[in-house]
């Protein structure tokens, strides 16, 4: 069953998710849209995804096989995810408790976790199309906040939609960036491969 | 049809429904859009609050009753968005068959600026031309009851850190019961305003 160690990455996840949920902690990553939607809202689903790690490997296989492989775990983590793009699920969150507890639920459970069931069993192909996705919807959506006339969010000011929309553009540049010198020395900067890494090859480093 | 595929056509037909659900048909992107169209297919009863006008008359929205009425939010040191409202309450006004101002028709600026006193309504009034009768400009007399009023009209008033606001600006419209039935976008062509609130000759 599980080893000695596998509570403990699960534990952090929550103890990361009750962090965020904190009234201090919702009001000052919420104050900005640069900090909602570039640091709270990827936390939430990094969170789920290490829940998802914390499920055993056989665990995980058994979860894929329930849905017939990865891919619609892949689809519904994008479809969750690019819900809470949208201006008005953002302003919802902030003013409808409702919706603040959909976006806290839905982000690790339909985005972080589904990715990390999903993850290892994808090619090189498979990653690749969702980090391309990602950065050209990431590229995009921070273009239409800079270039937008408008204020697409009630609760949020112009100024700092078109700051959150630069560092989207900034954001999405570097990890194209770096997924692109991972790509060139022939690993994806989020494939972490010691975590792949069968634990009957030693690492380089090891004596 | 493989199980993956089942369940991804599945996902797929779930998100679409939420997300149907969630822009009102695709028609709400945003929370603005989304305010309109709730307002068009729920039109809105209004709390009471009392206004005092560019005169130091005290009057509520029941005192509209019976007449259609253009509300629209600003506050007086604006310098950007309450000028274009300005302008355009001015422009709706000279568009209106003359016969139905005042009697059926009237215009109302509210300020949700609790620092905006009599003064400074009468020189908003004047910088647009508002004459007190046909369109007034008032503010809240009790500054605690402009949360709840903006609120109902789903205005959102936000401190810009310089001394000033940045609001959603659009221009309200009320029915005869005082509902709010109407939320139109600033840059509409007074002409097509007056069609829709049925104000054509």
């Amino acid at each position: 069953m599980n080893g000695p160690r596998a509570p403990h990455p699960a534990m952090a996840a929550f103890g990361l998710l009750c962090a965020l949920g904190l009234p201090p902690a919702r009001s000052w990553l919420e104050a900005t849209m640069t900090t909602h939607m570039l640091i709270q809202m990827p936390l939430l689903a990094a969170a789920g995804y290490v829940l998802g790690r914390a499920f055993t490997p056989s665990q995980r296989a058994a979860l894929r096989r329930l849905v017939g492989g990865p891919t619609p775990y892949v689809l519904l983590a994008s479809f969750a995810s690019s819900y809470w793009m949208l201006p008005r699920a953002l302003d919802a969150a902030l003013v409808d408790p409702l919706a603040a507890l959909a976006k806290f639920s839905s982000l690790p459970l339909l985005v972080g976790m589904p990715l990390a069931l999903a993850w290892e069993r994808l090619g090189i192909v498979g990653r690749g199309f969702i980090w391309t996705n990602f950065f050209s919807m990431l590229a995009v959506l921070g273009w239409l906040y800079v270039a937008a006339p408008v204020r697409a969010c009630n609760s949020y000011l112009v100024a700092d939609q078109y700051e959150a929309g630069w560092w989207m553009i900034r954001l999405a540049i570097a990890l194209f960036l770096a997924w692109l010198a991972g790509l060139l020395v022939g690993r994806a900067p989020s494939a972490r491969p010691v975590r792949y890494r069968p634990a009957s090859i030693p690492a380089r480093t090891a004596p | 049809m493989s199980r993956a595929l089942q369940i991804s056509t599945l996902v797929s037909l779930i998100a679409l429904a939420v997300y149907w659900w969630g822009t009102d048909g695709f028609r709400a992107f945003t929370a603005e859009a989304a305010r309109r169209e709730r307002v068009l297919r729920d039109p809105r009863p209004l709390p009471s609050v009392t206004l005092e006008d560019q005169d130091g008359r005290r009057f509520g929205f029941e005192d509209y009753r019976g007449r259609l009425v253009a509300v629209e939010f600003i506050y007086t040191r604006c310098e950007t968005i309450c000028r274009s409202l300005g302008t355009a309450f001015r422009r709706i006004r000279d568009h209106v068959p003359a016969e139905r101002l005042g009697e059926d028709f009237a215009l109302l600026t509210v300020s949700f600026d609790p620092r905006d006193d009599r003064t400074a309504l009468q020189r908003y009034a004047r910088t647009h031309g508002a004459d007190g009768t046909h369109w007034r400009i008032a503010r809240v007399v009790n500054a605690a009851a402009i949360r709840a009023l903006l609120d109902a009209f789903g205005v959102i008033a936000l401190p810009d850190g310089l001394g000033g606001y940045e609001h959603n600006a659009a221009i309200h419209l009320l029915d005869r019961d005082g509902r709010l039935v109407r939320i139109g976008d600033i840059e509409e062509e007074p002409r097509d305003f007056i069609v829709i609130a049925g104000l054509a000759p």
